[in-house]
C-alpha cells in the first residue's frame, strides 16, 4: 500500500481516528456535549473525505478492500444517516437517565463496520464489517439496560445476529470449498467456468446461505420475525439507525457481490429473489395493518420496503444500480425522518417512549410542524408525489417492469394500496382533534432534533420534485460499478 | 410560462392561504378569490388571444411549455393548452370560485388549511389538464388526492374518516395501476427507440402488439373509470360525496369526476387507439348500465347528497358513452355534458350543503314543504333538478342529446338504451323536487333563505347553464379545435395502428 492507498481509504482512517479521539475523550472525563460535538464533527470530516479520495477512485485497496465511487457514495450516505440519528439522539439522550456518552461511540464503531462493508471486496472483510456492526448495535439496541424491553429485545437480536452469521459463515466457506477464492472478482472470474446447465450443488448451497444470512439482517420474509421486535425494544434512534444504517449497508454489500460475482446467471436466483420480494411486499404490509404500536408499524413497513427494494434489485444493468441506490436514499430519509419524530416527541418523556397510535391523536393541532413532518414522511412512505418516496416508487415499478417480472410489480401496486391503508390510519390519527384531557406533550422541541427534521423534510421534498442532481450523482456511481 | 402560473397562483394562494389562517378566518378567503381571479383573468386572456380563427384544426396548441425536469429519465416539464383543456380549466375556475363562496359561513375552523387543501387540488386539477408528459400527468394526478383527502376527512360529515380513506385507496390503487402501464409503455419505447421519454407525441409512436396494447390501454382506462365512475367502480363515489364539505362535493363532482374524462379523451383513446376500438362496445356498454344504473340507485336514495351522487354516474355514462362513440357530434356531447354536469351538480351540492347548514339534515323523510318557507331555494332547486332530468334549453340536454345522436350513427343499440336514461333521471328529479320542496312543511322551522351571496353564485350558474343551452356555439368552436386537434395527432402520429 503506499500513498494514494492510503488516501484511499482516508474516510475509514478519519472515522477510525473519531472512535479513538471519542473514547479517549470519555476516559479523561464525561462530557456529553464535548462527547456529540467530537462525534459529530468526526463524521463530518469523513464526509469531507470523500472528495479526495474520490480523486484516486476506483482504486484495489489490499485484496479486502475496493474503493470506487459505489462505495463512496454509500459511505456518504451512511456517515450522513449517522450524523442524522447522533443530531436526533442528542436531545433524547440528554433526558434519559443512563450516561449518554458510551452512545456515541457504539455509533461511531457501528458505522465503522457499515463502511468496511460496503467499500468490502472480500469474504472476510464482509465478515469483518459485519461483526463489527452488529456487535456494537447490540450494545444500542440495549443501551436503556435498566428497561425490561430493550434487554429483551437486545437479547433477541444477538441471538439471531449469531444464528444468521453462522449460516453466512457456513455458505462462505462452502463457496471456497468449491472454488478456491474469497474475493468477488475472483470468484465471478471462476463461476465463468463452470457449467451453468447443471446446477452446481456447493456453489448454490452456499449462495443460498449466504443469502440466508444476509435476508436476516435485511429483515426480508421469511427472516423478519425478529425486526417488530427489536424495533420496539430498541430506543427510536436506534431503530432508526438498525434500519437504515445495518440495512442500507447490507443491502449495498448484497448489491455489489451481485453484480461484481455476476451471480444473477444462475438459474434460480432471479426466481428467488423475486418470491422473497413478494413475499415480503405482501407479508410486511398485511401484519402492519393493525398494528397500534407505531415502533412495530414503522418495523413491518420496513420489512415492505426492503420487498420493494429487492424488486428494484430484479432489473439488469445501470438501471439496477440505480435504482437500488435511489430507493435506499429514499428510505434512509424517510425512515430517519419517521423514527426522528418519535425520538422528538419521546425526549422529555423519559420513562417510556410515545410510540403508542392513540398518543397521536390531534398532533397537527397541537405541534402543527412536528404533525406536518411525520404526515409528510409516512406520506413519502407510502409513494405519493412531491416526495423521494414517489421517485422510488417509480424506479421499483420501472425496474420490476424492465426485468418483465410482471408478478413482483402486481405485487408491488398491491402493497402500495394495502401500505397506503395503514399509513393512512396514522395520518388521521394526526389529523382528528385529541380526546379531551389526553396527554399533550409538555417539553419543548430540542432545538438540535428539530432542525434535524426540517433538514430531512427539506431533502424529502427538494430531492423528490428535482431529484436531477442526485440521479446525476448515482448515475456516475452506477457507471463506475458497471466498467469494472 | 403563462401555463406555468396557471398551476402555480392557486399554489402560491394556498400556501399564503395556509399561513394567513394561523391569525385570521377572512384573509384565507379573500386570498383564494384574489388568487382564482387572477387565474381566469390569465386563462381569459389566453382565450381571447386565440378567439375564432386562431383555433383552428391545423394544430397549434394555444400555449405550451416544454422544460427539463429529471432529464436522465427522460421526463419534461411539458405542459400544452388547447380547447378543451382551456374549457375545463374555466370550469376548474369557475367551481373554484363558487366552493370558495360556499364555503365563507359552512367552514369556521382551521380555515387557513381548508383553503391550503382546496387551492391544492383545484392546482392538481389544473395541473392535469394540462400535462403533455406522462410522468408528470401521474403526478398531478396523485398530487390533487393528498389535499382532497383531507378536505374530506378533516371537515367531511359523520362517517368521513370511512369514506376518505375508501375514496383515497380507491382512486390511488387504479391510479398505480396506470402508473404501472406509463412505464411500461416508457420502456417498450425506450427498446424501439433507445431513447427514454415519458413525451405524449413520441410514446404515442410506440408499437404495440394487440395484446399488449389491450393490457396497457385496460391499465389507463381503470384509473379513469374508477374517477369517472364507471359502474362497477363506482362504490366510493356515493360515500366520499356524501361525506364531504360542501365545497369537497363541488370540486369532487365537478372536477374530479372530469379528469377521468379528460384522461380518456387526452390519453387512453390516442394512445391506445386499436385497442380502444377493440374495446368500444364494452365501454358503451358500461356507459348505458351506468346511465341506468345510476338513475334507479339516485331515485333510492333518502339522503340529498347521495342521490346528488349517484345521478353523477348516471351523467357521466353520457359522457362515457360518447367518448368510446367517437363521432365528432358524441364527442362534442361529452364535451358539453362535462360542462353542464360539472355546473348543474355543483350547483344541487351547494343547495344540499346550504340546506343541511341550515336544517342539520340531509334525510329527505325528515324534510318537506320548504318551498313556502324559502322561495328562493325552491325556485333554484327546481331548476337544477330539471337541469339535471335534461330540460331542452339547458346545457345538460345539449350534451345528452349529441351524445345520443353521436352514438345512434355508431351503436344505435346503445344509443336507444341510453334515452331510457332520460325518462328515468325525470323521476328522480321530480321526486326529489317533490319530497324536498312540496307537500306538508316539517323540519323547515328555522330556515332562512338563501343570502344574497348564494344568490349571486346561483345565479352565475343559472346564467351559464341557460346559455350552454341556447348558444353552446361558442364552446363548440373551442372544443371542436380541441378535438380535432388530438384526431389530428392520433392520425399523424400512428398511421397503421393496426399493425404490430
Amino acid at each position: 500500500m503506499n500513498g494514494s492507498g492510503l488516501i484511499a481509504i482516508l474516510p475509514l482512517i478519519v472515522l477510525g481516528g473519531t472512535v479513538t479521539t471519542v473514547m479517549l475523550a470519555i476516559a479523561f472525563g464525561r462530557n456529553h456535549r464535548l462527547t456529540a460535538l467530537l462525534s459529530v464533527l468526526g463524521l463530518m470530516l469523513c464526509l469531507i473525505a470523500i472528495w479526495p479520495t474520490s480523486d484516486v477512485a476506483p482504486r484495489q485497496v489490499t485484496p479486502l478492500f475496493v474503493i470506487d465511487r459505489y462505495a463512496l457514495f454509500y459511505m456518504g450516505l451512511i456517515f450522513a444517516a449517522s450524523i442524522a440519528v447522533l443530531l436526533l439522539s442528542y436531545g433524547y439522550l440528554a433526558a434519559r437517565p443512563e450516561p449518554p456518552e458510551e452512545f456515541y461511540l457504539l455509533v461511531l464503531v457501528a458505522t465503522l463496520g457499515a463502511v468496511a462493508l460496503v467499500a468490502s471486496d472480500h469474504f472476510a472483510s464482509f465478515f469483518l464489517g459485519l461483526e463489527t456492526l452488529s456487535i456494537s448495535l447490540l450494545g444500542l439496541i440495549a443501551y436503556p439496560r435498566d428497561h425490561g424491553k430493550p434487554v429483551e429485545a437486545g437479547v433477541k437480536y444477538l441471538i439471531l445476529a449469531s444464528i444468521s452469521s453462522a449460516f453466512l459463515l457456513f455458505g462462505m466457506a462452502l463457496i471456497y470449498a468449491r472454488l478456491g477464492s474469497m474475493e468477488f472478482v475472483r470468484i465471478a472470474a471462476l463461476l465463468s467456468t463452470l457449467d451453468k446447465a447443471s446446477p452446481d450443488l456447493y456453489w448454490l448451497t452456499g449462495l443460498a446461505l449466504i443469502f440466508t444470512g444476509i435476508g436476516f439482517k435485511l429483515s426480508v420474509v421469511p427472516f423478519h420475525m425478529w425486526a417488530p421486535d427489536v424495533y420496539e425494544g430498541a430506543p427510536a434512534p436506534v431503530a432508526a439507525f438498525v434500519a437504515v444504517v445495518s440495512k442500507g449497508a447490507m443491502f449495498a454489500l448484497l448489491l455489489r457481490y451481485f453484480v461484481t460475482a455476476n451471480v444473477d446467471g444462475f438459474g434460480p436466483v432471479p426466481i428467488m429473489i423475486e418470491i422473497v420480494a413478494i413475499a415480503s411486499i405482501l407479508v410486511g404490509n398485511l401484519l402492519a395493518l393493525l398494528q397500534n404500536n407505531i415502533k412495530r408499524l414503522l418495523a413491518y413497513s420496513s420489512i415492505a420496503h426492503l420487498g420493494y427494494l429487492l424488486v428494484a434489485f430484479l432489473a439488469s444493468g445501470a438501471l439496477r444500480i440505480e435504482a437500488v441506490t435511489y430507493y435506499l436514499v429514499a428510505y434512509t430519509v424517510m425512515t430517519v425522518g419517521a423514527f426522528g419524530i418519535i425520538t422528538v416527541l419521546s425526549t422529555s418523556n423519559a420513562a417510556a417512549e410515545i410510540e403508542d397510535l392513540d398518543a397521536y391523536r390531534g398532533l397537527i393541532w397541537r405541534r402543527p410542524w412536528l404533525g406536518g413532518t411525520f404526515a409528510v414522511m409516512l406520506l413519502s412512505l407510502a409513494g405519493i408525489p412531491l416526495t423521494m418516496g414517489f421517485i422510488g416508487k417509480f424506479y421499483a415499478i420501472a425496474a420490476g417492469v424492465s426485468a418483465t417480472m410482471w408478478p413482483a410489480v402486481i405485487a408491488l401496486i398491491v402493497g402500495s394500496i394495502i401500505g397506503l391503508f395503514y399509513y393512512l390510519r396514522v395520518i388521521v390519527a394526526i389529523c382528528t382533534p385529541a380526546p379531551e384531557g389526553a396527554t399533550a406533550y409538555a417539553g419543548a422541541v430540542p432545538l438540535v432534533g428539530g432542525a434535524t427534521l426540517a433538514a430531512l423534510t427539506l431533502m424529502l421534498f427538494g430531492l423528490g420534485v428535482y431529484p436531477t442532481p442526485l440521479v446525476h450523482l448515482i448515475q456516475i456511481t452506477a457507471a463506475q460499478m458497471t466498467v469494472r | 410560462m403563462i401555463l406555468l402560473w396557471l398551476i402555480l397562483t392557486p399554489l402560491i394562494g394556498g400556501v399564503l392561504a395556509g399561513f394567513t389562517g394561523r391569525r385570521n378566518n377572512v384573509w384565507p378567503r379573500w386570498l383564494s378569490l384574489v388568487c382564482l381571479a387572477i387565474d381566469l383573468m390569465l386563462i381569459l386572456a389566453l382565450w381571447a388571444e386565440h378567439d375564432g380563427a386562431a383555433i383552428t384544426p391545423n394544430g397549434t396548441w394555444l400555449a405550451q411549455i416544454d422544460w427539463s425536469w429529471i432529464p436522465q429519465l427522460g421526463i419534461r416539464l411539458h405542459l400544452g393548452l388547447d380547447g378543451l383543456s382551456l374549457l375545463l380549466i374555466l370550469l376548474t375556475l369557475g367551481l373554484g370560485f363558487m366552493s370558495v363562496i360556499a364555503s365563507w359561513s359552512e367552514i369556521t375552523e382551521r380555515v387557513g388549511f381548508f383553503h391550503f387543501n382546496l387551492m391544492l387540488t383545484l392546482a392538481g386539477v389544473i395541473g392535469v389538464f394540462l400535462a403533455l408528459d406522462l410522468f408528470l400527468f401521474f403526478f398531478f394526478w396523485e398530487l390533487m388526492l393528498v389535499p382532497m383527502y383531507f378536505l374530506i376527512a378533516v371537515w367531511g360529515h359523520e362517517r368521513r374518516i370511512y369514506a376518505a380513506i375508501k375514496f383515497f385507496l380507491f382512486t390511488q390503487g387504479s391510479g398505480l395501476l396506470m402508473f404501472a402501464a406509463i412505464v411500461a409503455l416508457a420502456i417498450f419505447n425506450y427498446r424501439q427507440t433507445g431513447v427514454l421519454t415519458f413525451d405524449y407525441f413520441a410514446l404515442a409512436k410506440t408499437q404495440l402488439g394487440p395484446t399488449t396494447q389491450m393490457w396497457l390501454m385496460l391499465g389507463f382506462f381503470i384509473a379513469f373509470a374508477v374517477k369517472l365512475p364507471v359502474v362497477p367502480f363506482h362504490t366510493w363515489l356515493a360515500d366520499a360525496h356524501t361525506e364531504a364539505p360542501t365545497a369537497g362535493s363541488v370540486i369532487l363532482a365537478g372536477l374530479l369526476l372530469k379528469t377521468g374524462a379528460y384522461g380518456l379523451l387526452r390519453f387512453a383513446v390516442p394512445l391506445f387507439p386499436a385497442a380502444s376500438a377493440t374495446f368500444a362496445p364494452v365501454a358503451m356498454a358500461l356507459g348505458v348500465i351506468g346511465i341506468l344504473y345510476g338513475a334507479m340507485l339516485a331515485f333510492a336514495q333518502d339522503d340529498m347528497k347521495r342521490l346528488v351522487a349517484y345521478t353523477s354516474v348516471s351523467h357521466l355514462g353520457f359522457v362515457l358513452l360518447g367518448i368510446y362513440a367517437g363521432t365528432a357530434l358524441a364527442l362534442q356531447g361529452a364535451v358539453i355534458q362535462m360542462l353542464a354536469h360539472g355546473l348543474s351538480t355543483g350547483a344541487l351540492f351547494i343547495l344540499v350543503g346550504a340546506l343541511q347548514e341550515k336544517l342539520h339534515t340531509r334525510d329527505m323523510r325528515r324534510l318537506g314543504g320548504l318551498w313556502s318557507t324559502a322561495p328562493r331555494i325552491g325556485a333554484i332547486g327546481l331548476f337544477f333538478a330539471i337541469a339535471s332530468l335534461g330540460l331542452p334549453g339547458l346545457g345538460n340536454f345539449v350534451g345528452e342529446f349529441l351524445v345520443l345522436l353521436g352514438t345512434y350513427r355508431v351503436a344505435s343499440g346503445f344509443a336507444i338504451a341510453g334515452t331510457l336514461g332520460l325518462v328515468v333521471s325525470t323521476i328522480y328529479a321530480l321526486s326529489f323536487v317533490q319530497r324536498v320542496f312540496h307537500g306538508e312543511p316539517l323540519a323547515s322551522a328555522a330556515l332562512t333563505d338563501f343570502s344574497s351571496r348564494h344568490m349571486i353564485v346561483m345565479g352565475t350558474m343559472i346564467m351559464t347553464l341557460v346559455w350552454l343551452g341556447c348558444y353552446p356555439q361558442p364552446v363548440f368552436d373551442t372544443a371542436s379545435a380541441g378535438i380535432a386537434n388530438l384526431q389530428r395527432v392520433v392520425s399523424e402520429h400512428q398511421p397503421h395502428p393496426g399493425e404490430p
